[in-house]
């Protein structure tokens, strides 16, 4: 796992009652309709309104048209507009959404060149319970410092 | 009684996944998932993995089989695998493929070859155990 400062051992783990949440918004963005629909669920179990896009520039044009998100979960790997390109425009765009990397376990190389590209974090899929409730945390402290 | 039956005979379906490493942690989470508002959950979601999973074995199949075929192509395909693979539990076909990526790494074709194989042994064995799992 990779973030800023944050390592397996650091992650805060609450329960998901402490962060049920109905005023949190998520973008789901993969190419698998599998991991789609798992990371929906997930997301919704903890309270947040979920929406999904098949790729980056899906995910990126939802942005031009106005569309805001607390939370983005990136697939790195996806036709079109990989995770990589999208992060870097939505950077670009002045998006400031906690955008949370989520890969198949690649090389430290590989992880470090998406993590470049503006994430706050990357994870390894698929995301758990703990990891999801240490996203809800950071979202909340995000909103509460704003 | 009867009902009490089956119940006894699910549990020990369940169990017998976990005990012989067929499925991981990740398929608990998956069971977590489960409520009210979706009540097939697990189902719906081995449903759709291994009908997304049949099509991409088969296309890792056929791939090896044509002359001008890529190992960057064929491995794009075995990550594809092997995120919904994780995301379900299926420990073994995790494991198969993980072992076939190396292989395929050091441009071994031969030996992806027989890695394929045993990664489509372990889905089938995978498949044949949860799909009466679903029905009971």
């Amino acid at each position: 796992m990779s973030g800023n400062g944050a390592s397996s051992s650091s992650l805060n783990m609450i329960s998901g009652e402490d962060v049920v949440n109905n005023n949190l918004t998520a973008l789901v963005v993969d190419d698998s309709p599998l991991l789609r629909l798992l990371h929906d669920i997930h997301l919704k179990k903890y309270g947040l309104k979920v929406q999904v896009a098949e790729n980056g520039k899906v995910a990126v044009d939802l942005f031009h048209l106005g569309a805001s998100f607390d939370l983005v979960l990136m697939d790195k790997e996806m036709p079109v507009m990989n995770g990589v390109e999208a992060t870097k425009e939505l950077r670009a765009m002045g998006v400031t959404s906690l955008i949370v990397g989520v890969t198949s376990k690649d090389g430290p190389g590989e992880q470090q060149a998406f993590m470049e590209a503006g994430l706050d974090y990357c994870f390894e899929k698929p995301l758990t319970p703990e990891i999801i409730s240490f996203l809800l945390e950071e979202l909340n402290k995000h909103n509460n410092k704003d | 009684m009867e009902s009490k039956h089956v119940h006894q005979q699910i549990a020990a379906m369940r169990q017998s996944f976990f005990d012989e490493e067929v499925l991981d942690e990740f398929f608990s989470q998956l069971e977590q998932l489960e409520d009210q508002n979706n009540p097939n959950f697990v189902e719906e979601v081995f449903t759709m993995y291994f009908r997304d999973s049949t099509t991409l074995l088969e296309t890792v199949e056929q791939a090896m089989k044509t002359i001008s075929i890529t190992l960057a192509k064929l491995d794009k395909i075995l990550h594809q695998l092997k995120g919904s693979s994780a995301s379900v539990g299926a420990k073994k076909v995790l494991n198969e493929i993980n072992k076939t990526r190396q292989v395929l790494e050091k441009g071994n074709l031969e030996g992806t070859k027989a890695g394929i194989w045993e990664m489509r042994k372990e889905y089938e064995s995978l498949k044949a155990k949860l799909e009466p799992y679903f029905q009971v």
